[in-house]
Formats: structure tokens, C-alpha cells, sequence
């Protein structure tokens, strides 16, 4: 019998035994994934909840209840990786030996990492909402802010789902407007990138989206600690953010026994091949979803295109055979830009998100790069796919890999200006 | 790609003025860039190249910040005085680096 063992029953770790537990004979394979809890959960989700959108019970499902028959579930803490050995060893002391591993355990917020954020003001008035205690915190804070700085707040790029800051500042913003309280709140933004966002163009369209709502940036701004006495954000190069309301990104890093496994870099994140996701240690060791140290964003979507690679490359190393598949980087998501519209894009390593259509080029329906009703609807009717489609690993209707068709690129943008 | 020409070194630099072939560049280079940028380089600015030039070499990236404090040992606090307002893309282009993509 040979073993597959997954460590972590998020969206990549669920994803991946639903599909290869179809693809690999029962009689030959035994799989087994590990988790520290059975509480499966929506986490685009959280954006919601601060503004009341969502109740809980929508964004949670038992992690286990995701599974397929087949398959074991184990709940316990991972304590290390022996890999030379192919061993994995919980806290609690129980041993699993493997074939093959796959990290699947993501990457989590860690307010302690920034000295005064963990203080007397967490969850007084410093919030995250990059948790479910966090998210729903916010939502009672927000109930009693009526005027003052309302500060959104990133800690250090890479995050899980970077447009998320942005998202929330532009409900925010529509959430105030809507109660007739923003003119009594200063918004800021403030980000470590030198704009709103990674890559140029989308940067440019949503930091347009700030000036427009009158959200002010900070950029290049790289916390070092924060001065709970006076409640501000402190830079290593002298700069202070004051704030009433600080909502923040603390910074996000692997899993701690990545570490202690000797398997990770200096955020905890396992070195993989950025095609195959094979880490580069050991041949049967992969990473996939957020564990891993691509250069592509920490999101569902670059987890579930790459783990349709992942599972195609995997059926082939075992049987003997050459990883045919090579994944892009393809990522996409939704930008929710407040009052009921919202933004796509779509974009890969080596190409930066461009205005066209999705997820048919020229027809689309939804537009990229474009606020519009439609790509609010499709946001919210995502959730129904995740829990239905998506991690049951049925067939989505879209391209794995990212399509330039029908897009429009520097070249036409320029072309198009100059006439 | 455009090709310069900054005090007798020929070199390859994207739109940016960064190399784009590390290759191309040497200590004295390296003290020309620097002086660009208005940066006159220490043993500690040296510290930190180095280490930027070695990690490069072992892992085919830039280092980011956090790296280059958490593996190479100089605090983000030093490298906001050493290279000011903007370290991370200033001591990639003093080395001679691409600018560090880590940041997706």
C-alpha cells in the first residue's frame, strides 16, 4: 500500500484529495489528511462580516464533511517533518510514515511578529479581520465608530488575497457614506508597496479608486512597531500613522513546524519548482496553495488552477512518467468596490492584470479591470461554487491556464492614446 | 533593452536604469550606481550588497527586506539608513539586481 499524506484541510489540501482520491486505485493507495481542527472555513467570507453582510453560520462548514469517503481524517497538531525518513510526528506523538507529502497548511496572520500590536489596544481598537474572532470583533467596533481616522493597514506583501485591504476600504467607505458618517472619518491607506497594488496597471485604476473616494495613501511604509499609548503606526524610517480605528494586516507567515522541519524560508513558506510545486529539497515533497514560496498571490483561485495541475502531474510522477503539466501563476478574483459593483481580474507570473473579458475572450459576460454589477453578483454567487463545485473538485468552466486574447495590453493602450 | 554608459562600464539596464545582466557588474560598478543614487557606500552599505549578490546567486531572486534582516543579519532599521526611503529597490539597484518581485 502506498501512502499519501496531506498536511492541511483547507481549500488546497481539500481540494487535492477530492480529486486524486477518484484518480488513485483504493486498493493501492491510502490517503490521509491532517488538521488541527474540523472547522472548514469561507474565508473570503470574512470581508463581510465586519459590515454585517454575512451571518456566521454561512462560512463554516466541518472541514471533514468535505472530504470523501475514502479518505482519513486525522485531527491533531503537527509537531515536525523527518523528512529524510518520510515521517511526520504530531504534538501529541503519533507517527505517520509516507510516500508522498504534500504541505497544504497555508499561511496565517501573526500579530505578534509587530511589536505593541498584540498590546492593550488588540481588539480595542487595532483590528484584523483576516480571522473569523477578528472579523467579528470589527463588526461590534464598527457599530460604535462615528467619527475620527479609520486606518487599513498592510504589515508586508506576501498576504493571503492581497486585494482584500482594498476591498475593505472601499466597503468602508460605502458603509460610512450609506450612515451618513463619512464626512466625520479620515480614511488612510497605508501599504508597505510604493501604491495601491503589486502590478502597474491595476495599481494605477485602483489607487485612482482611493483618490476618487478620498481615502489618502501612505505608501512605502514599512511598520516597525505600534505606540499603543498615542495609538499610532510607527515606520523603521521615523514615520507615524495615527489612527482611532486601526484595521490591519499583521504579517503573514508559513507554518511554524515548516520551520522547525528545517523545510522553510525566512516567512515559512516551502522553496518549490514554480511550475511544479515540487519542493526543491526533496522529490516527494510538494507544496500547494498558500504553503508554498511562489511568486504568484496567496489566493483560492491560484490554489485551485494549480492543484489541477498538481493532481494531473501527480498521477503521472507515480505511474512512472515524466510532470507533463506546468502552471502559470493564473490567478484571479473578484475586487468588491462597494455599493453592490465590483472589479475582476485576472492575471498570471508573467503578465499583470489588463482590462478585457472573462471568462470567454471578447464575450466574456464579466468585465476585467472594470467596476460593473456583474462581477458583485459573481463574488457572491462564489460562494455557492466553493462549497459545491470547487472543493468537491468537479469540473469548472474555466481555463487553467490564463488567456492574453482579446485583452488589452500596454502596446494597444499606448497605440490607442497616440491616435 | 537600452545599453549605458556610466563612468567607462558598458551595461545592459531595463527602463529603469537597473542591470539587467548582474553579470555585468563589479565592486567598482557597484560604487558608480551607488553615487547615482547619491549613496556613497560604506563597509556597512558592502555588508549588505554582498549579502544581497550571494543570495542571488544561491536562489535566482532578489532577497526581500525581511530576508535580508532575518538571513542576512542587518536589521530593517539599519537598511532604512543605509539605503533611505525606498531600501529594498535601492540596494537591488546598487548591486545590481533586478528589483525584488517578492511582493505579488
Amino acid at each position: 500500500m502506498k501512502r499519501l499524506l496531506v498536511l492541511g484541510a483547507g481549500t488546497a489540501g481539500t481540494m487535492i484529495v477530492n480529486r486524486l482520491r477518484r484518480r488513485l486505485d483504493p486498493d493501492r493507495w491510502d490517503i490521509t489528511v491532517v488538521d488541527h481542527d474540523d472547522v472548514h472555513p469561507y474565508q473570503p467570507g470574512y470581508l463581510f462580516l465586519p459590515f454585517g453582510t454575512y451571518s456566521p453560520d454561512k462560512i463554516t462548514r466541518s472541514r471533514h464533511a468535505c472530504l470523501p469517503d475514502g479518505v482519513n481524517f486525522v485531527i491533531g497538531d503537527v509537531d515536525r517533518i523527518d523528512a529524510p525518513t518520510n515521517r511526520v510526528t504530531l504534538v501529541d506523538g503519533r507517527t505517520m510514515v509516507y510516500d508522498y507529502l504534500v504541505i497544504a497548511s497555508g499561511t496565517t496572520p501573526r500579530p505578534d511578529q509587530t511589536p505593541g500590536m498584540l498590546g492593550a489596544e488588540w481588539r480595542r481598537s487595532i483590528f484584523d479581520f483576516y480571522t473569523f474572532d477578528g472579523a467579528k470583533a470589527l463588526a461590534q467596533a464598527l457599530q460604535t465608530f462615528d467619527h475620527g481616522r479609520l486606518v487599513v493597514h498592510i504589515t508586508d506583501m506576501p498576504i493571503k488575497c492581497p486585494v482584500a485591504p482594498l476591498e475593505f476600504a472601499f466597503l468602508a467607505d460605502a458603509w460610512l457614506q450609506e450612515r451618513g458618517m463619512r464626512d466625520r472619518v479620515e480614511m488612510v491607506y497605508v501599504t508597505p508597496l510604493p501604491g495601491a497594488f503589486t502590478k502597474p496597471i491595476a495599481s494605477a485604476r485602483l489607487g485612482s479608486m482611493l483618490d476618487e473616494r478620498k481615502i489618502a495613501v501612505e505608501s512605502d511604509f514599512m511598520v516597525e512597531r505600534i505606540d499603543v499609548e498615542n495609538k499610532a503606526l510607527i515606520s523603521y524610517d521615523e514615520r507615524e500613522v495615527p489612527f482611532d480605528l486601526l484595521v490591519t494586516i499583521p504579517l503573514n507567515m508559513g507554518a511554524d513546524f515548516v520551520a522547525r522541519s528545517g523545510l522553510g524560508d525566512e516567512l515559512n513558506y516551502v522553496p518549490v519548482d514554480k511550475h511544479t510545486l515540487q519542493s526543491k529539497a526533496y522529490a516527494n515533497i510538494f507544496a500547494v496553495g498558500d504553503a508554498s514560496d511562489i511568486p504568484a498571490s496567496k489566493a483560492g483561485s491560484v490554489a485551485h488552477f494549480s492543484v489541477e495541475i498538481f493532481a494531473d502531474n501527480f498521477c503521472q510522477l507515480v505511474a512512472g512518467k515524466p510532470m507533463s503539466g506546468s502552471f502559470d501563476g493564473h490567478a484571479n478574483c473578484f475586487i468588491e468596490s462597494g455599493n453592490g459593483k465590483g472589479l475582476l481580474i485576472d492575471f498570471n507570473y508573467d503578465t499583470e492584470p489588463l482590462p478585457g473579458k472573462y471568462p470567454l475572450p471578447l464575450v466574456g459576460p464579466l468585465d476585467l479591470l472594470k467596476e460593473t454589477r456583474a462581477n458583485h453578483l459573481g463574488k457572491l454567487a462564489f460562494r455557492w461554487i466553493y462549497w459545491n463545485v470547487l472543493l468537491p473538485g468537479r469540473p469548472m468552466p474555466l481555463p487553467t491556464h490564463m488567456s492574453l486574447v482579446g485583452k488589452t495590453t500596454n502596446k494597444t493602450t499606448a497605440k490607442a492614446t497616440t491616435k | 533593452m537600452p545599453v549605458t554608459t556610466l563612468q567607462g562600464h558598458h551595461v545592459n539596464v531595463n527602463e529603469e536604469g537597473f542591470l539587467t545582466d548582474p553579470t555585468e557588474w563589479d565592486d567598482d560598478l557597484g560604487s558608480v550606481l551607488a553615487a547615482q543614487i547619491g549613496i556613497t557606500l560604506t563597509d556597512e552599505h558592502w555588508k549588505a550588497i554582498r549579502f544581497l549578490r550571494k543570495d542571488f546567486e544561491e536562489q535566482g531572486e532578489t532577497p526581500t527586506l525581511r530576508r535580508v534582516s532575518t538571513v542576512g543579519g542587518i536589521p530593517i532599521k539599519s537598511l532604512f539608513a543605509l539605503f533611505p526611503a525606498k531600501p529594498a529597490k535601492k540596494m537591488a539597484y546598487v548591486a545590481g539586481l533586478p528589483k525584488p518581485h517578492g511582493c505579488v
